[in-house]
């Protein structure tokens, strides 16, 4: 018996990893996909951006993050014995734990697993900053931000949400009867609304909107590069989602998991096929990067609850995101509000819809509860990021030069470029 | 000696080159250009947005030739470029002052 409940927690902890590894591969998923869909003149610049947010993310999270979220210690001491006084007593409590509960019992898995798969969310919700505030602002007003977002102001709120700590001890969105699966408010909305601070003080791209309402596109440089980003978000999603069932060692856990991936794929190609119709129809052709985007959106729209639905509610869950999606995008830019990559469309109102349909299919949960969820999600990190991009404007600025974004973000602040076209060399 | 400079449509160079070749033309310089002329740009979409593309891509040929072979070279390319529809190009010749081979210093018709 031993050793099969040891082999359950080896299995569970393996999981865990296996999918905290995809979740990490869709850092390289938002870095081809806004490499793709910026001038090639701020490539460098975004790739740069990329890598670094994610190692702030990692490092903040690590430092402090995880300390506020779960309360695993400021550097994650003690997270490899959780507390127990050697290896052999964990190992112990553990196995007298599992056996109490049987095998339906809560999660078991390494301690460290968790902080594992946990860390890479953060920077998920911080990838999502970067493509909308692409080809305009500074790199380190940015990376500045991120420390505060990545070490702060998302784990504050994932601390009210998946560790069901009270909001500054007024009320509790858990009893309220608030739930979100694998994130489609706490990481992709929570990441939109940081987003939407940021760009509303940023303002648009010079030359993106013109006089008499007038807007002028301004067309990605490298199509395969989106499309191979937009497939690598959407495996890694398998992670984010199949992961967020926490457990795979037994019947009902493994036949949960594989409801998930199957709804989080059925809901992806749902949000494809609804903004590629919806674009055709509108605009009379099939508008690839609206397609993308239309993916994505199904994806962000299924993460609040990917367990529940069948497969055709799944299906048309993604479908409703990657209509909504396109009306979405459409409707920012008449607002003047510029999002070169879509990304406050795809994971803001697409998140939200996701938290909304779970009163659906889950009857655990209540409308009221997901929108009190909602309202505190987006009210904490919009309000927060706006008081800091506010602050970083004043002390250092936020946007680079007119001439320098003429330029090129690539050259004031990498100082190469990443098509250098010619050289004499 | 004249320079014939002719603005093609991309995908008839090749046409073009052979033709050239077979009158004895012995080299050519090929550019990438954009521009537009009747045929004037078209509409793109991205995003939802229409936007219209005013310069289309063309391939400009420039060839150094001795005055006799002029005739017979624009009559080639005009054989080989024409498509018949709006957007075939132009041919212009000009005249030339001076030619020289840089290896060897040879200039004039030698230079050729």
């Amino acid at each position: 018996m031993d050793q099969i409940l040891e082999l359950q927690y080896a299995l569970d902890t393996f999981y865990f990893l296996m999918c905290g590894a995809l979740v990490m591969w869709m850092a390289a998923g938002f870095s081809m996909l806004e490499a793709g869909l910026v001038r090639s003149k701020n490539t460098a610049e975004i790739l740069t951006k990329n890598v670094a947010l994610f190692s702030i993310s990692c490092i903040m999270y690590l430092v402090y993050g995880y300390e506020i979220m779960y309360g695993g210690g400021v550097m994650l001491s003690g997270i490899e014995l959780d507390g127990a006084a050697s290896a052999d007593v964990l190992t112990a409590t553990v196995l007298a734990e599992s056996k109490a509960a049987g095998f339906d019992g809560d999660s078991v898995y390494s301690n460290a697993s968790d902080f594992f798969f946990q860390v890479v969310f953060v920077a998920t919700a911080m990838s999502i900053v970067s493509g909308a505030v692409a080809e305009r602002m500074k790199l380190w007003a940015f990376l500045a931000f991120a420390v505060v977002m990545t070490g702060f102001i998302y784990p504050m709120e994932g601390a009210w949400t998946w560790n069901g700590d009270d909001v500054f001890g007024l009320y509790n969105l858990g009893e309220l009867g608030f739930s979100d699966f694998a994130g489609s408010g706490i990481v992709h909305m929570a990441g939109a609304a940081a987003a939407l601070a940021g760009v509303l003080l940023l303002g648009a791209r010079k030359g993106k909107y013109g006089p008499n309402g007038q807007i002028n596109p301004i067309t990605g440089a490298n199509l395969p590069m989106a499309t191979l980003g937009t497939f690598i978000l959407w495996m890694g999603w398998f992670g984010f989602n199949g992961g967020s069932v926490l457990k795979l060692g037994d019947i009902a856990s493994a036949n949960s998991v594989a409801m998930v991936f199957l709804n989080t794929n059925a809901a992806a190609a749902g949000g494809a096929i609804g903004a590629l119709i919806v674009a055709r129809l509108m605009f009379g052709k099939a508008d690839l990067t609206m397609l993308l985007n239309g993916a994505l959106a199904g994806l962000v729209a299924i993460t609040a609850e990917p367990s529940t639905p069948t497969a055709l509610e799944a299906t048309l869950f993604g479908l409703a995101g990657g209509v909504l999606v396109v009306f979405s995008i459409i409707t920012l830019d008449k607002m003047r509000i510029d999002d070169p990559v879509g990304a406050i469309s795809v994971h803001g109102v697409c998140g939200l819809l996701g938290l909304l349909l779970v009163p659906l299919t889950n009857d655990a949960v209540s409308f009221s509860g997901q929108l009190i969820g909602a309202a505190t999600i987006f009210g904490w990190v919009f309000v927060v990021s706006l008081v800091v991009w506010g602050v970083l404007k004043a002390v250092m600025g936020i946007r680079v030069s007119e001439e320098e974004e003429y330029e090129g973000v690539d050259i004031s602040e990498c100082g190469l470029e990443a098509y250098p076209e010619f050289t004499n060399k | 000696m004249k320079l014939v400079t002719a603005v093609l449509k991309p995908f008839k160079l090749d046409d073009v080159r052979e033709a050239l070749s077979d009158i004895g033309v012995s080299g050519i310089t090929v550019t990438e250009v954009k521009g537009f002329g009747r045929q004037k740009g078209h509409t793109e979409l991205y995003r939802g947005s229409e936007y219209v593309v005013d310069f289309l891509p063309k391939v400009k040929v420039e060839i150094a030739l001795s005055d006799d072979q002029v005739e017979q070279a624009v009559d080639a390319i005009i054989k080989a470029a024409n498509t018949g529809k709006i957007g075939d190009g132009k041919i212009f010749v000009t005249s030339l002052e001076k030619v020289v081979r840089i290896r060897t210093g040879e200039t004039g018709a030698e230079a050729l």
